[in-house]
């Protein structure tokens, strides 16, 4: 029996192997869609540029050479040279960690957050949710960028402020989204029978609520990423994000707006850079959306 | 003694009193039936026994003690509930397997693989479902599995919310023989709402007709087999069943 | 019987699926005059997708062909889907399971039975008015004045699905197709509600096509009955007929059927597996 055969098993022989199924089947579907498979290779393409940074940039990316200032695209700058001699190439491949830090960290503080803040407002209700999503709302009202604005300030300019920054603004989505799902789930069937068998409200919310959420989840943070990475280079752009010499994608464009008109090539390289991993955010969370759907899974 | 007592029963849902006044006494190892039409409150009467309706007054007993209003673990092992939608009452990530083990993780029981695989075998499943997530099985097979999670805490009474209502025919069969067999297999006390006349006369002892959340009459399946219930409510009910 | 309403020959319809596509109607053939028809099956037996290909609702990536389907002179699988919107509703109508996803919750009943008429014809205002008022006497509706200022969540469910009945009835279609009219209603208003179709459709001289899981329920209705399974017709009879069933399956469906004087102590089940090929 070779490992398709083991994963797609219509009788899998234990828990292990039947979860493994499920991932394979969710993976094989998403490989169907041509656009969520480019957004894959986006991100993928992404995640072994900032593995091998060291190994695929040519030069340094903080080494200045002001013979070469503001050189255009060549064979030996690809993507031209900066206003300080920096081969903006090596500064945008290096700067593809930069951008993956934020993401990861955002995503990582701000979507478990949220879904528990959600969790727990929708399955007690009542006051415990008034509190909670008040605290919600609060936050929800104000504009994410100037809130991420105002806590950068705050808190000083800088890589991990900004990144804060961006996640303190970004879970009270989640909390919402978390919250609508868990009051459609929380009067279920199923969750009743746990009830009866005995089961605390710790128990349903980790092990049964949000392990329905995540779904929604995971679609909402993935398209969020793009938001994510344009808040970090807004942030950068403004010079509160990202000090120099980072190479920080949003930082570098700031940098080179001065000189868009005749160096366009120092805004634009890395402002390509944005758009393509956005996009790639984009096409991937879309593909996920339709394969992960609660809604439209397992009612075949 | 009496598997559950209700007396003077009332349950609210917000400010409004659905169930009025029940009285109500189904002796241990009986099959009782609530029957009526939708909103006469005989599901929120099997809700409250169960803890899942708390807002009532009056008092209900289990066993022989009163119950509190929420759900406890004592409850918990003398009483368990299939519900109706066989679809809805099994989590759509979970596989059989976690379903069935879940109960018995909460009251920390042992051995549990073969307390699985003896309760898979008892509804008529297969061991080759054991690992299977419930949109790989169909409605009755579903039903048995939710049958399956309600067993397996071993309780006494097992309180029935319409279990083969939303079921095919033939699958209805399987499955009210399914239950004969189980309650004479395991002493079991049932409780069960329906609108089906045909599948109380099959499965049940007596029956009590509802109507606007107050019980308008308890009879003996004799009588309801004998077309002999005495108020005109039931007879107009047991009239529409035989499509006068 | 005069020329059949309805002809249909070989009908097919089918699903794409991870393994190739799966047939759900596997030649279906039966011709429908100014009758009664029932067709009974069980859940996957292709009843209502029956109903739906008539109607050319089935959406891609679902595939209807037949070697006829044939309305009144008017080939459907030729129609497009203008020609088809005018033949819907105005010449065939169809009442759906459940009137709580029927009824468009914003407008009131009134609005919409008014809709579905002027759709089709172009009257008068004070006309329409009058043959609302007409058409929700007919289906039982005391006080027609006032429910016809109702919104739908004002209703209960007996009342909601005389009033999708009036929808569909008011343009005086030929044929009528009736998906499991009754499985969301109590028992008492089932009755009632299947007496009203009954009349309007013996008095309007229409074609009924009745669909649902209760043979009981079909034969108390119908003149003729088709029993399906698993996508194939098993038996055809007429409806008094249906005690004498002679395919297998009828039979089971008929026997595993709790009675109201019950005295088996354990009820016959179907074994799926016999006639799996047929």
């Amino acid at each position: 029996m070779n490992t398709r055969d083991w994963l797609l098993a219509d009788s899998p022989a234990s828990r292990w192997q039947a979860n493994a199924g499920r991932a394979y089947r969710v993976f094989t579907a998403l490989m169907r869609n041509p656009l969520s498979v480019l957004g894959g290779v986006i991100i993928l393409v992404l995640l072994l540029t900032a593995a091998f940074a060291p190994w695929i940039a040519p030069y340094s990316p903080t080494g200045q050479d002001l013979t070469s200032r503001l050189l255009p695209p060549s064979a030996t700058n690809w993507m031209g040279t900066d206003e300080l001699g920096r081969d903006i190439f090596s500064r945008v491949v290096w700067g593809s960690q930069i951008t993956l830090t934020i993401v990861l960290l955002v995503a990582l503080i701000s979507a478990p957050l949220g879904l528990l803040v959600g969790a727990v407002a929708g399955y007690f209700g009542g006051w415990i949710d008034r509190i909670l999503m008040g605290f919600t709302d609060v936050f929800l009202s104000l504009p994410k960028l100037i809130l991420a604005l105002a806590f950068v300030a705050a808190l000083g300019p800088g890589i991990n402020n900004a990144i804060i920054a961006i996640a303190i603004t970004s879970w009270p989505a989640y909390a919402r989204i978390a919250r609508a799902e868990t009051l459609t789930i929380r009067n279920a069937e199923y969750i009743s029978a746990v009830q009866l068998a005995g089961g605390g409200p710790i128990r349903i919310i980790v092990q049964h609520i949000l392990p329905l959420c995540t779904s929604s989840m995971i679609i909402r943070v993935t398209l969020d990423m793009a938001g994510v990475i344009l808040t970090a280079a807004g942030l950068g752009f403004i010079g509160l994000g990202a000090q120099p010499p980072l190479p920080e994608w949003g930082a570098m464009i700031s940098r080179g707006r001065t000189f868009i008109l005749d160096q366009w090539w120092v805004a634009t390289m890395p402002g390509f850079a944005i758009i393509i991993v956005s996009l790639g955010f984009c096409f991937l969370g879309d593909g996920l959306r339709d394969v992960l759907d609660p809604k439209s899974e397992g009612k075949s | 003694m009496n598997a559950i007592e209700l007396n003077n029963l009332d349950i609210s849902y917000g400010d409004t009193k659905v169930v009025h006044g029940i009285n109500l006494a189904i002796a241990e190892g009986e099959s009782f039936a609530l029957v009526g039409e939708s909103g006469s409150g005989k599901s929120t009467i099997l809700r409250a026994i169960a803890g899942l309706a708390p807002d009532w007054t009056g008092a209900i007993s289990i066993m022989g003690k009163p119950r509190s209003h929420g759900v406890d673990h004592r409850v918990s092992r003398q009483v368990q509930m299939v519900f109706q939608d066989p679809y809805g009452s099994l989590h759509p990530r979970k596989t059989i397997d976690a379903a069935l083990t879940e109960p018995l993780a909460i009251h920390g029981i042992g051995n549990r693989g073969e307390r699985v695989e003896a309760m898979l075998t008892a509804v008529g499943l297969d061991q080759r479902f054991r690992f299977r997530f419930p949109h790989q099985l169909s409605g009755g097979q579903r039903q048995r599995v939710a049958i399956a999670r309600a067993l397996m805490l071993e309780p006494k009474v097992m309180l029935l919310d319409e279990p083969t209502s939303a079921l095919d025919v033939s699958v209805q069969a399987e499955i009210l023989n399914l239950l004969k067999r189980l309650r004479r297999e395991q002493g079991l006390t049932f409780l069960l709402v329906t609108h089906n006349l045909p599948v109380v006369s099959f499965l049940c002892d007596r029956l009590a007709v509802m109507k606007q959340g107050r019980v308008v009459e308890i009879a003996d399946v004799a009588q309801l087999k004998a077309g002999d219930l005495k108020q005109p409510y039931s007879r107009e009910l047991l009239a529409a069943t035989e499509g006068g | 019987m005069t020329a059949p309403l309805l002809t249909v020959e070989n009908l097919r319809v089918s699903f794409p699926t991870h393994s190739g596509r799966v047939e759900v109607v596997k030649g279906l053939s039966f011709t429908l005059g100014r009758e009664r028809l029932g067709i009974v099956g069980e859940s996957g037996s292709g009843k209502s997708m029956t109903g739906r290909s008539i109607l050319k609702l089935i959406r891609k990536p679902g595939l209807v062909t037949a070697d006829k389907l044939n309305f009144e002179g008017i080939d459907i699988l030729d129609q497009n889907e203008k020609q088809m919107r005018a033949i819907r509703g105005a010449r065939i109508s169809m009442v759906m399971q459940d009137p709580k996803f029927s009824l468009n919750p914003v407008m009131t009943v009134g609005e919409q039975i008014a809709e579905a008429l002027v759709t089709h014809q172009k009257l008068p205002r004070r006309d329409v008015q009058a043959r609302i008022i007409e058409m929700l006497h007919a289906v039982r509706i005391n006080d027609p004045e006032r429910v016809a200022r109702l919104y739908p969540h004002e209703v209960s469910g007996g009342m909601g699905q005389r009033i999708m009945i009036a929808m569909m009835l008011i343009p005086e279609p030929e044929l009528l197709i009736a998906d499991e009219p009754t499985s969301a209603l109590d028992v008492s208003v089932q009755a009632q509600v299947l007496d009203i179709i009954d009349e309007l459709v013996r008095n309007k001289g229409m074609g009924l096509i009745l669909i649902s899981h209760d043979l009981n329920l079909v034969s108390r209705y119908c003149d003729r009955i088709l029993v399906m399974n698993a996508g194939h017709v098993v038996e055809e009879c007429a409806a008094g007929q249906l005690a004498n069933a002679q395919h297998p399956y009828t039979r089971g469906l008929l026997a595993a059927m709790p009675v109201i004087n019950e005295t088996r102590d354990e009820l016959p089940v179907l074994d799926r597996t016999q006639w799996a090929g047929t």
